[in-house]
């Protein structure tokens, strides 16, 4: 049953390998000639005066969250779509109830106005 | 020994080198089919059309200088371009090439792995990357950079739900969640499935793109507002593993299109016995061909149609596609239930 995860383990292995090598290569061959006005952070030619990492729009933890719960939910339909053929309509009937219960909570998320960005 | 050890590694070998040949040879494409369109030649110069080109970008992309900002994340920031590239390159894994076939007279089926959560493996490790592009953001420490992988990750998560979503109804259709069993499952049938869900195969192909960042939806990367995207620090030989995944990402979205949707190395009209003709060439150049096809509508796409702006990107996302996917599944059950 394993043994079928073998050969993607060994893709993993060689995927990461491989990155590694191309980066070590690259850094033996490159020059490398560094001055202070060059590591700055590119920002059309102004000096940084603050770091970067500031606060940003609370949206993006929005979408976050209704990502979370949406594809969770999701995943659950899997399993379900796999044995399908075998439930028939009492995996119809239960599934309809599950979809019901998502789509109730995905109208309330669309009128309280979550899915707007601007 | 040899059949755990020795002949996945060739095979992962031979994967691998197709790959880099082939993001090589599509960014070249791209070049050439956007300067056809807007009636230019492209490059012309590297060898015969601009054969050569890809070979002459690799070699300036190692011998470039490989800068870290001085505000940066040291080690984050090397980071970032690994965990893009791996998934990128592991999700191939699982796509099926071609059915069982004779190389050098053994009796090989053309796939590093088939395993029964093939499609879940996909969406899962598919998705994995989008930690390198916010990792990467963060650890440029630069503003420009940050603000395209916030872009990028929500962009990319929005999309995901409707791309998941509409897979269920895939599923539906073919029982199972293994790669090769879902083209068995079309071959059965005699039917592609793009033919039967033509709407989960408009949901998916806008999510792809919009999970690869391409035009219209590559707010991550417009030039216009944010110089370069996430990775306007990098440079050199860790700004090419960006670049590389990039690429490889598209022909992950193409080639698992053409496994659910157009047959995967099934000819077309695999019903129709009139056209066994057809059976002459290979599975797998069938395979390639129709993801090659695929490719060539992404580029197009990114040479017809203008940018979004980021409220219609995920409105369209929200309000459009979820609704549609969910529509889609239940529909895609009733019609499982009933036939």
């Amino acid at each position: 049953m394993l043994d079928a995860y073998v050969p993607i383990l060994i893709f993993i292995l060689v995927a990461i390998g491989f990155a590694i090598a191309l980066l070590w290569f690259a850094w033996a061959v490159s020059p490398s000639k560094f001055n202070r006005v060059k590591l700055e952070p590119y920002e059309c030619g102004i000096e940084p005066l603050t770091d970067a990492r500031d606060r940003y729009s609370i949206r993006y933890y929005l979408v976050a969250m209704l990502f979370v719960i949406f594809d969770i939910e999701t995943v659950f339909l899997y399993p379900w779509a796999v044995i399908m053929d075998e439930l028939l309509l009492f995996g119809l009937v239960e599934m309809m109830v599950f979809l019901g219960i998502l789509i109730v909570g995905y109208a309330y998320a669309w009128r309280k106005g979550a899915l707007e960005w601007a | 020994m040899i059949e755990t050890l020795v002949v996945p590694l060739v095979k992962i070998a031979v994967l691998l080198v197709g790959i880099l040949t082939a993001v090589a040879y599509l960014v070249l494409l791209e070049r050439k089919v956007q300067a056809w369109v807007q009636v230019r030649l492209g490059p012309m110069r590297v060898g015969p059309h601009g054969l050569l080109q890809p070979v002459a970008d690799v070699i300036k992309l190692i011998i470039k200088e490989d800068i870290t900002p001085a505000r940066a994340d040291r080690w984050v920031y090397t980071l970032a371009p690994i965990i893009v590239l791996v998934p990128a390159l592991v999700v191939f894994a699982v796509i099926p090439f071609g059915p069982e076939t004779n190389v050098f007279g053994i009796r090989m089926p053309l796939h590093v792995a088939d395993i029964n959560v093939g499609l879940l493996y996909i969406v899962s490790i598919a998705s994995l990357g989008i930690y390198g592009t916010i990792l990467g953001g963060w650890a440029s420490n630069s503003k420009y950079p940050l603000l395209a992988s916030l872009r990028a990750s929500a962009q990319l998560v929005s999309y995901e739900v409707a791309v998941t979503m509409t897979l269920v109804s895939m599923i539906l259709m073919a029982g199972s969640l293994s790669m090769v069993e879902i083209v068995e499952s079309q071959q059965a049938r005699g039917l592609w499935f793009v033919f039967a869900q033509p709407l989960a195969f408009f949901i998916y192909f806008v999510g792809g793109l919009a999970e690869t960042n391409r035009a219209p939806f590559d707010l991550p990367e417009a030039e216009q507002e944010l110089t370069g995207g996430f990775h306007t620090e990098y440079s050199g030989i860790r700004f090419a593993l960006f670049f590389l995944a990039e690429y490889a990402n598209m022909i992950v979205i193409a080639a698992v299109a053409t496994t659910l949707f157009f047959g995967g190395w099934l000819r077309p009209f695999p019903s129709v016995a009139a056209l066994g003709l057809l059976d002459i060439v290979p599975g797998w150049i069938w395979f390639l061909l129709k993801t090659f096809v695929l490719l060539y509508v992404f580029l197009w796409v990114r040479a017809t149609l203008p940018r979004y702006r980021y409220d219609q990107l995920m409105r369209l996302g929200w309000k459009v596609l979820i609704p549609l996917a969910i529509a889609n599944v239940i529909v895609t059950a009733i019609a499982v239930v009933v036939l």
